[in-house]
């Protein structure tokens, strides 16, 4: 059997599914759960491959409930397990979150959003984020990254999995069917190396010694009788994940000061927004650029600060709206308009960023509402 | 700024379409370019039309998409037709001089459209299967985005193996590589910047 | 004197009526198997005459692409879902002539639930599953029906049936869950006048409202098993009939099984 996956940095031109399947590898991930779906197949194709030579595990199973649920199984055991689905696959992989949700299970999910809702399209979107941060019957305990570049979504994968077993949120990579199949540069690396240490498993069912003799029986529910007894448990989770949100919660600005104008954008379309921002502030023009990375925990605070300051954001995101609800939520009361840039299922250039951008300005400049 | 390049490529399939967007990118990554290349992807795994978009700049790119490509390169009539809703008043418009019915459905706002007739050199000086290489030649002399030099580099790690089994392999696409630039040499004032 | 030439060159693949012109040449791979169980399901609703009351379902996978490919009532659903719809739809209105068209993915892993349901319940309605040992549409990953040591994405060193498990044998489960009026046979496009023969038995089940029907296709996909034409057929004929035995499982009103 091989020695680490990588030693060392190494420069690579990989597409996105790749780089998720060496992320995992880099994070020690033990097995993967998974099931077809277009557009993230490949990362099950890449991993079955690494499976022998790095002594991991896999398990195509019977569809994307099964997935969810033996990735809760793998979790339970002690095991890095993770899963990955996209589109109807993520719909269904609610179910079993809403279980790790629930009980505070460290699974690591990729998602990778395609064209919604239903079959649409197996290519493209951001409509894949109220279900990724809100989906199930819960009150969305979850932990979301967006990522924007194939460096992110190495990066991020490994984050993934010290934030789920360090804080014991459901975690999730949220990419897309681009990010999944284009392929660009980025450097991979030994966590070690750069000072990353890994999160170790710990069995939560099966660890040694014998129940009721060496150990007391571990012993799990989701299933309360009585609603005070939920209050109590939710109460606890809640006050949980809003005393880490601050140290999850991360976010990328730049030229907000001062700005009348902030340009939103998340994941991939927010490489677009930031070039978008950087060319107008080239021509003198103060207009910020705000990226949430964390989509759950949002960077509230800081969303809100923004909000008060700015007169408007001009939110681009290729969706009805569903990134605008979560911004529109942390900076209620705020004073600044939510413009929207809104292309469902379609992807966003930094040309037609710029252009709304500047019909924006013009307006305010002709004092017009817009 | 130095926007990028926009290269779009497409054919049916089995023209090794995305063969060439792979080559060219690797080559221009190995130079140390930023580039962003994502092939087409739909429902059907065979019967549609194959497209390639490849961006090439000193900055990170953008967006995996665009609106109008730099150079748009069509290898069929099919692809004529894909690719039009790419083609604008700055495009150079490539295409297939042996393209049946070409001239009924070309673009009409492209800002220039050059025939190549990358199929009939391939068939009569070199060998059909290297057609796409000589479109590749094409492409690179037209955008200047990698050293021909650097497309070589790229083509012999990718086909090492093969070239080792018979070495007329490399010269074979190496001669590609320059009778495809040739056809360009010249033709085009304007070319896209690196 | 004819001239065989001409004759020759003017002679068109007859379509069954049921089959739509206009959405001819249909997006199947070259060499798809699809094509020919999809012309012999065409040609027995034709023979039977019931185009005006089939509604066709097609599941998620390569099936999808028959949604607009007949003159019939079509709705494409969600992968494994299309047993419920036209179940759905069949209880709503028994008059109609429920087909559900789906692959070994649809059927056997993420529809499977459904299929044993309906089965069970005696549904009056007709499957038919098209088997290709994979998964199509997504690129070629391992299905229930992959055979030991076939290499597929998700199986890259070959089937182990030791730690997945043995190709699954659909028409014996479902003939051994089912009742008295059901019609289980698997056919197989190398036999395509046998297969449209089970096609046929099957829907006339479901006219006579004796119970579930259900036929499976053994099929080609020369695109994701990166075959030549002659190892394509050496697999239909040859290799998949060793774990897939082909002919009528149950027939009502026939006791004992093959």
């Amino acid at each position: 059997m091989a020695g680490k996956p990588i030693e060392g940095e190494k420069r690579v031109f990989m597409t996105g599914n790749e780089v998720v399947a060496y992320g995992a590898l880099a994070a020690e991930a033990d097995i993967m759960y998974g099931y077809p779906i277009t557009p993230q197949n490949e990362i099950m194709h890449y991993w079955t491959r690494m499976v022998p030579k790095y002594g991991k595990r896999f398990l195509q199973t019977e569809d994307e409930l099964s997935a969810g649920f033996t990735t809760i199984g793998g979790v339970m055991a002690g095991k890095k397990a993770f899963t990955a689905t996209a589109g109807p696959g993520n719909v269904l992989m609610q179910e079993p979150m809403s279980m790790a949700e629930a009980m505070r299970l460290p699974t690591v999910s990729i998602v990778q959003q395609r064209g919604g809702p239903s079959t649409a399209t197996v290519i493209y979107s951001q409509q894949e984020v109220i279900l990724t941060t809100m989906g199930g019957n819960g009150e969305g305990l979850r932990v979301v990254y967006s990522t924007a570049t194939h460096q992110e979504l190495f990066d991020y994968t490994i984050k993934a999995f010290n934030t789920a077993w360090k804080y014991r949120f459901p975690t999730f990579v949220l990419g897309d069917g681009y990010q999944a199949k284009m392929r660009e540069s980025l450097t991979l690396y030994d966590p070690a190396g750069r000072g990353i240490e890994l999160v170790p498993p710990q069995p939560l069912l099966g660890a040694p010694g014998v129940p009721g003799v060496d150990r007391p029986p571990a012993q799990y529910r989701n299933t309360y009788s009585m609603e005070e007894e939920l209050a109590e448990v939710l109460a606890k989770n809640i006050a949980d994940y809003e005393a880490v949100s601050g140290e999850i919660s991360e976010w990328e600005e730049s030229g907000t000061e001062g700005a009348d104008l902030v340009i939103v954008a998340h994941g991939v379309v927010s490489r677009a927004a930031k070039l978008a921002a950087r060319e107008l502030r080239g021509e003198g023009i103060r207009i910020g650029y705000f990226r949430p990375v964390t989509l759950r925990p949002l960077p509230a605070a800081r969303i809100r600060e923004l909000a008060a300051r700015a007169g408007s954001f001009l939110v681009v995101e290729s969706s009805y709206g569903q990134f605008t609800r979560l911004l529109k939520e942390a900076a209620y009361g705020a004073a600044a308009r939510m413009i929207p840039l809104f292309k469902p299922g379609v992807g966003v250039t930094a040309e037609e960023i710029v252009a709304r951008a500047r019909e924006l300005l013009s307006w305010s400049m002709r004092g017009q509402s817009s | 700024m130095g926007k990028a390049v926009k290269i779009v490529l497409a054919g049916e399939g089995g023209q090794g379409v995305q063969s060439v967007a792979e080559i060219i990118a690797e080559a221009a990554n190995e130079e140390g370019r930023e580039v962003l290349y994502i092939p087409n992807f739909g429902v059907e795994q065979r019967g549609g039309v194959s497209v390639a978009f490849l961006q090439i700049g000193l900055e990170p790119i953008g967006s995996p998409k665009f609106e109008a490509g730099d150079i748009v390169v069509a290898l069929s009539d099919r692809a004529i037709a894909r690719t039009a809703r790419y083609v604008g008043p700055k495009t150079v418009f490539v295409y297939d001089a042996g393209i049946e019915g070409a001239d009924g459905c070309l673009p009409g706002n492209a800002g220039r459209v050059l025939a190549i007739p990358a199929i009939d050199v391939a068939k009569r000086e070199l060998h059909p299967r290297v057609f796409n290489i000589v479109i590749m030649g094409a492409v690179i002399e037209a955008t200047g985005v990698v050293p021909l030099a650097a497309a070589k580099a790229a083509i012999g790690k990718k086909l090492g193996y093969k070239f080792e089994k018979d070495p007329s392999l490399r010269e074979l696409n190496f001669k590609a590589i320059d009778r495809g630039a040739e056809l360009v040499a010249g033709r085009l004032q304007e070319r896209g910047e690196p | 004197m004819v001239d065989e030439g001409a004759k020759l060159v003017n002679i068109q693949p007859v379509m069954p009526k049921c089959w739509r012109a206009d959405t001819k040449p249909h997006r199947f791979c070259p060499g798809c198997g699809h094509g020919l169980v999809l012309k012999a399901l065409g040609e027995a609703v034709d023979d039977l005459d019931i185009a005006g009351r089939v509604v066709f379902g097609a599941d998620i996978g390569c099936s999808l692409l028959a949604w607009d490919l007949f003159n019939l009532d079509s709705v494409q659903t969600h992968h494994g879902r299309t047993v419920p719809v036209i179940t759905g739809l069949k209880r709503a209105n028994p008059d109609l002539i429920g087909i559900c068209y789906m692959g070994d993915g649809g059927g056997y892993a993420i529809g499977a639930q459904h299929l044993v349901g309906s089965a069970a319940r005696g549904e009056k309605i007709t499957v038919i599953l098209v088997n290709n040992t994979q998964y199509g549409m997504t690129g070629g990953q391992m299905a229930p029906t992959t055979m030991p040591g076939q290499k597929t994405e998700t199986s890259p060193f070959g089937r182990d049936p030791a730690t997945t498990g043995a190709p699954m044998q659909g028409p014996e489960m479902v003939a051994s869950i089912t009742g008295e009026g059901a019609y289980v046979a698997r056919g197989t496009v190398f036999n395509v006048r046998q297969l449209k023969g089970f096609i046929k038995k099957a829907l006339a089940n479901q006219m006579a409202g004796r119970g579930y029907s259900f036929v499976e296709a053994l099929s080609l996909c020369p695109t994701n098993w990166r075959t030549d034409a002659a190892a394509t057929w050496n697999m239909v004929n040859e290799v998949m009939p060793r774990y897939f035995k082909v002919g009528e499982l149950k027939v009502p009103g026939e006791t004992g099984g093959r």
